[in-house]
């Protein structure tokens, strides 16, 4: 394993923080909050054209830029920093992972191209109104009859769901559960008997919607029923993603409250002058390092393949979502008043540290998880 | 001159390993090879005994001279702190007569900062050392926490020179001779029952002129870099050694080093339990059946999460600085998160082993280890500067955030509030 990103892998940072700062400040994510889209196809392109983002871990010869996981958590954790609303973890990490991990080789030739250019965006819908994000959550079902699927169900928690042009939907054999009857499917976006409906979430920066799927006609993608494993692996690789994306907005706010603690007067000397604030800003950044060091080891781990990429993705998230959810209490905290205003842009990283904890599983269900994984 | 590369370093240390290398010569025989060829000490400039190369091209020496299962130089104890600090602040003719007696072991150290009335404020020292016309140096006071004071050759001394000034103006940093009539070194018993630090006192000791480190008065910062040596040292990544003192390898250099070994590491053998033990903690929960408790595996996992992410969080501080960074206060980082780590474990040992947690020694869980544990943890947030202090380091040095304003650096050191027993001499 590297502890160091290379110097590509830093430039590559550089760049892209440069980006972001440029087009998603916070007035920028204030504006797309608001908005049901949530998100700007035009930047959207802009993020394609200029960087080429959305093909960043995609091989070459579906017209990515064949990097890998690493340099895919580096965006990540920039796009968190940035808080940047574009749905880029719906497309590139959920959808476009579970493409190259489910699909044949013909189908990823004919889908991952226009997702790689931006022109297409795609989501993943696989957890339901159970609230479970694993395999065994789903019961919506797929039936085939003379030679065509129809879906019958419904999906929740869709990272933008409302707006994406393509739907992979995950579906059981009628009968079937658990891991056992799981089918990975593609649906159009504006496909007959789906009915969307964008949620009312807790955190504005990220959409999430409702999809309801009444005899909708799908494409079957990769083997009948041999979804469990591809979709395993998507889940614990968009989990090491999710935690590069986590302690990016944790590093972030925590620089916030360094920066209005240093500015902030009281008693005649900046409130960063006294040890109460001091000490609490070196555990914020020993709480950071730490979910960082997790978050790019996890990284490494999907990047390589690791056999152990299951725990160590799990421990990611969940360190991640600790960090995060503490160092934006403490955020807020240390601005005081302020910090609990709608001007202060503290609640959007608030926002989006909350529905994170739970999103992909809460740290509870991950710590469990990596106990099973590690043969505990 | 030829190029230094990875490939040259590796072929040349071979070669000289090959030819030199031998199980049945002497301990120190063998080290003054070592430091002759430049091996002993890579980074180290080649006049005191290194080749001044990088520590990623000194790695490579580390290896080869793994692989072919030989002897490195001595590292254990406070030898690497003098050794280190006499690089960055000694005069030559202490480089000289110290350098290479600290890598080949010939010579033991201890150091003598904290005092009973100064322990984070070791600028608060008030050990005193007085000039004599002949040059001479008179030392009086007491320090404590003193590892190996009972074996050392040598003692890293801080000491008041100047109480008209303030306090960090009026410390000098001297090399004091430990085998003298004015020394007396008495054992300290911790709560833990060993006994595994030293009190020294000083009457009337001696330091000769030329064992003084730095300038006068300028000792503070020539013990902020042994601090900041020590500190590295603390953050729960094993430092590289050959390996040869743990196994059951045959011949006279390795019996002599195991003996070295021994010796300095006495003191240390509480403090696998001291950082926690967590390697224990799985075994623990699966003897006892906890390993099914739900509430159990949750602490278990938070301690493995952060017990993971503290190693690696230590391997980025260590490869940044391998990258070419410079030592840096992120030591302190690590250093807290050790803390974070034994008192995690310490709290997860407890919930596993239930009632017994209140049994010790034979009648105790791992035939008393798990007590040993519980009542060695609360060393590791104080020892070697406390959280408190950590926190303070990295909120200064790391994030730049303004010091509190000081009440005892802007008066001569004479007019400061101190303990009462800090100025009693015994």
């Amino acid at each position: 394993m590297q502890f160091t990103f290379t110097p590509e892998q830093q430039e590559f940072r550089g760049v892209l923080r440069r980006f972001f700062e440029e087009i998603s400040p916070p007035a920028a994510v204030r504006r797309l909050m608001e908005t049901e889209t949530g998100w700007d196809r035009a930047q959207w392109t802009q993020l394609n054209a200029q960087l080429g983002l959305c093909g960043v871990h995609v091989p070459e010869e579906y017209g990515g830029q064949g990097f890998g996981f690493v340099e895919l958590g580096v965006v990540l954790e920039e796009m968190g920093r940035a808080l940047a609303c574009a749905p880029y973890f719906a497309s590139t990490v959920l959808a476009t992972t579970a493409i190259l991990n489910a699909a044949t080789t013909a189908q990823k030739a004919a889908l991952l191209p226009p997702l790689v250019a931006g022109e297409t965006v795609a989501t993943l819908a696989f957890a339901e109104p159970n609230g479970r994000w694993d395999a065994s959550g789903v019961e919506a079902t797929a039936s085939e009859a003379g030679g065509k699927w129809r879906i019958d169900g419904v999906k929740s928690f869709v990272l933008d769901g409302h707006t994406a042009d393509l739907i992979l939907v995950l579906a059981r054999r009628p009968g079937s559960s658990r891991e056992a009857g799981l089918s990975l499917f593609r649906v159009r976006g504006d496909a007959p008997g789906l009915a969307r409906r964008a949620l009312k979430a807790l955190d504005p920066t990220r959409k999430i919607a409702r999809l309801e799927f009444t005899a909708v006609g799908a494409e079957l993608l990769g083997e009948a029923e041999g979804a469990a494993a591809p979709f395993a692996r998507t889940l614990a690789q968009a989990a090491a993603c999710l935690a590069s994306e986590m302690v990016g907005g944790a590093e972030r706010l925590r620089e916030s409250a360094l920066e209005f603690a240093n500015m902030r007067i009281q008693f005649g000397r900046p409130i960063a002058s006294f040890q109460s604030m001091k000490h609490k800003q070196a555990d914020m950044l020993l709480e950071v390092e730490l979910a960082k060091s997790a978050a790019y080891y996890a990284a490494q781990a999907a990047a390589e393949d690791d056999p152990d990429l299951v725990a160590l993705a799990s421990l990611a998230k969940a360190a991640a979502s600790e960090a995060y959810l503490s160092t934006a209490i403490h955020t807020i905290q240390i601005h005081g008043g302020v910090g609990f205003t709608w001007d202060n842009d503290t609640h959007l990283w608030f926002k989006r540290a909350k529905s994170s904890e739970v999103f992909l599983g809460d740290p509870a269900w991950h710590r469990e998880r990596l106990m099973q994984a590690w043969g505990h | 001159m030829t190029e230094v590369t990875e490939a040259s370093v590796r072929a040349e240390v071979r070669a000289w390993l090959e030819a030199n290398w031998g199980p049945d010569q002497g301990l120190v025989e063998w080290r003054e090879k070592l430091v002759d060829a430049g091996w002993a000490a890579p980074t180290w400039p080649k006049r005191w005994g290194g080749r001044d190369l990088p520590p990623a091209l000194a790695a490579v020496v580390d290896q080869e001279i793994r692989r072919i299962g030989a002897v490195g130089v001595a590292r254990t104890g406070i030898r690497t702190l003098a050794a280190a600090t006499l690089l960055a602040h000694g005069a030559d003719h202490q480089k000289e007569k110290f350098l290479r007696r600290s890598l080949t072991g010939e010579d033991a150290w201890c150091q003598l900062f904290s005092e009973p009335g100064s322990g984070s404020d070791l600028a608060g020292a008030t050990t005193r050392a007085e000039r004599r016309p002949d040059g001479r140096w008179i030392v009086n006071g007491q320090k404590v926490w003193t590892t190996s004071a009972h074996h050392a050759d040598w003692g890293l001394l801080l000491a008041r020179t100047d109480w008209d000034v303030p306090k960090h103006q009026g410390l000098t940093y001297f090399v004091i001779d430990m085998k003298q009539p004015g020394v007396e070194v008495h054992q300290l018993r911790q709560m833990n029952g060993h006994a595994s630090f030293n009190q020294v006192f000083f009457t009337d000791a001696v330091v000769p002129a030329d064992h003084l480190v730095g300038e006068i008065g300028g000792g503070w910062a020539v013990a902020t870099t042994t601090l900041m040596n020590e500190r590295r040292g603390a953050d729960g990544v094993g430092s590289v050694g050959t390996g040869a003192a743990a196994s059951d390898r045959q011949g006279r250099i390795y019996d002599e080093e195991r003996a070295e070994v021994a010796t300095v590491m006495e003191p240390y053998k509480w403090y696998p339990q001291r950082a926690g033990r967590v390697d224990l903690v799985l075994k623990r929960a699966r003897e006892t059946g906890k390993i099914d408790d739900p509430v159990v595996r949750q602490e278990i996992a938070k301690l493995l999460i952060l017990a993971r992410s503290a190693e690696w969080t230590a391997r980025r501080a260590r490869a940044a600085q391998a990258a070419g960074g410079p030592q840096g206060p992120e030591g302190s980082l690590g250093k807290l998160a050790a803390s974070h780590v034994a008192r995690a474990a310490a709290r997860v040992h407890t919930l596993i082993s239930g009632a017994d947690a209140m049994l010790s020694s034979e009648d105790g869980p791992e035939n008393g280890i798990i007590a040993e544990v519980l009542i060695s943890v609360p060393a590791v947030s104080i020892a070697g500067g406390t959280d408190e202090i950590q926190r303070n380091i990295i909120s200064e040095r790391v994030l730049r955030m303004p010091r509190e304003p000081a009440t005892d650096t802007d008066r001569p050191f004479r007019d400061v509030p101190r303990n009462a027993v800090g100025q009693s001499r015994r």
